[in-house]
């Protein structure tokens, strides 16, 4: 049935691309056969990052710069995360209500993402999310993050080009020169720009980018666009950036570079997520982690040890030795 | 990790009453669902496009002003055609009882009119939503 699945999405078909989302989400192994097919059919899309503060703007924003990209024909697929409730585990997504333009156009694909409780203003599954958009055929992807404050920079791990939301009254020049989210900027956008201090974040944004271009040779610095989202202004010059910045990837080589990164990041993550699963459960099963648990509040054990004594066992155990075998063999 | 159950919340029409509609979807979140909220004014085909692509386990149509006899059995309708026949729909708002029986012929599974308690909404859906 996966693999049936696999098929109707390079078809284009949304219901079955809908689907293979919720068992990504869900971590549900009939995924994976489904995705082992689509893998070699990705990277062939181009995808934008929208992130800034709750409230910023960027639900609007994308909307707005959904409707610009569809006028030049490429198809879009978004992905609007909003957060789980740490409590319930539910969830109110809430992107939809600025989207509505866009809801009965046959070559947009939304797809709103609860956090379930994963930092880093993403949803987990949302790079995997992203690849089944783009199996599905769509030529630029949006992913709109959960509102973030200054450190939820996980977009950067997905994005080709990431446009920072901001908008006038949340604070002052120091506030722009710090790190984090000031710095995964390729674009920066300040929204609201009919609001009164849109000017002088305006100054203090420029101020921080000539002082980055002082502080580090830079060969792209990020420009700064002005947008008014509600009203449809900015919109056609926010593209132009993006594209600018794309143009610039791919002239210098960077396009390669960071998605290579990135590749070699995910691979790694995914080997160390499916290590620890694979591991836990088995401590779990056997009852050790009880009672390894027992002797460390009894300090009669100390977790540094555990640590060490329990991946030294695991490379070592039998199992383990004989895939390497058969590795070393074939 | 066992999945959870999404629900699309939505107003079809013109009707611009939505204190309902967002305090269900909120009821039905904090009772562990994920709840996508499309807002005001909603067509049929919008509404039906947001349950395709969202994988929708549930849809929640809420009216309020007497339009439900027009617009719900129209969701059904599209629904039935996109094939998305395994979605449970469930209507509420200021519905007369006199259309109860109407509504769910027309393939409603359930029609909660006002002063349902909003536990019984919430267990409706747990027993009757489908296994993914």
């Amino acid at each position: 049935m996966s693999v049936e699945y696999a098929a109707q999405i390079l078809e284009g078909s949304h219901r079955a691309a809908a689907r293979l989302i919720s068992w990504l989400e869900d971590e549900d192994e009939r995924a994976y056969e489904c995705m082992r097919q689509l893998y070699p059919h990705t990277g062939r899309a181009y995808v934008i990052g929208i992130t800034g503060s709750p409230g910023a703007g960027k639900s609007t924003l994308t909307n707005g710069l959904a409707r610009v990209i569809r006028q030049s024909g490429l198809r879009v697929g978004i992905v609007a995360v909003d957060p789980s409730s740490p409590f319930t585990g539910g969830a109110l997504l809430g992107d939809r209500v600025r989207m509505n333009d866009l809801a009965d156009d046959p070559d947009i694909f939304i797809r709103s993402m609860a956090t379930r409780g994963f930092l880093g203003g993403m949803a987990k599954a949302a790079a995997d999310v992203v690849k089944v958009l783009d199996a599905l055929g769509k030529d630029v992807i949006l992913i709109e993050t959960v509102g973030v404050g200054q450190d939820e920079v996980d977009i950067v791990d997905v994005a080709d080009t990431t446009c920072v939301v901001l908008v006038p009254g949340l604070g002052d020049a120091i506030q722009s020169m710090k790190a984090g989210i000031m710095e995964i900027a390729d674009v920066f956008v300040i929204n609201k720009a009919d609001h009164a201090g849109a000017d002088m974040l305006n100054a203090e944004v420029c101020a921080r980018i000539e002082m980055d271009a002082h502080l580090r040779k830079r060969e792209w610095s990020a420009p700064v666009n002005k947008t008014v989202a509600v009203e449809s202004v900015g919109l056609d010059e926010m593209w132009l950036s993006i594209e600018s910045h794309r143009k610039y990837l791919l002239e210098s080589g960077k396009f390669y570079d960071n998605r290579r990164e990135r590749t070699s990041r995910e691979a790694l993550r995914m080997i160390h997520g499916e290590l620890f699963r694979v591991v836990r459960e088995q401590l779990e099963q056997s009852g050790r982690l009880d009672a390894a648990v027992e002797k460390l509040m009894a300090k009669k054990l100390d977790p540094y040890t555990l640590m060490r004594d329990t991946v030294t066992e695991w490379l070592s155990s039998s199992q383990c030795k004989r895939r390497h075998d058969e590795d070393t063999q074939s | 990790m066992a999945g959870k159950i999404k629900m699309i919340m939505a107003k079809p029409g013109l009707d611009g009453h939505d204190r309902g509609a967002k305090l269900l979807a909120r009821v039905c979140a904090e009772a562990g669902m994920e709840v996508v909220y499309t807002g005001l004014r909603q067509t049929p085909e919008m509404i039906v496009a947001a349950a395709e692509q969202e994988d929708a386990d549930v849809v929640g149509l809420s009216s309020l002003s007497g339009v439900h006899n027009y617009f719900f059995p129209k969701v059904v309708e599209l629904m039935k055609q996109k094939g998305l026949n395994d979605v449970l729909l469930v209507g509420g708002g200021i519905i007369p009882e006199e259309d109860y029986d109407f509504l769910k012929k027309s393939g409603m599974n359930a029609i909660f009119g006002p002063g349902t308690p909003t536990t019984e909404i919430v267990d409706f859906i747990r027993t009757n939503v489908r296994k993914r």
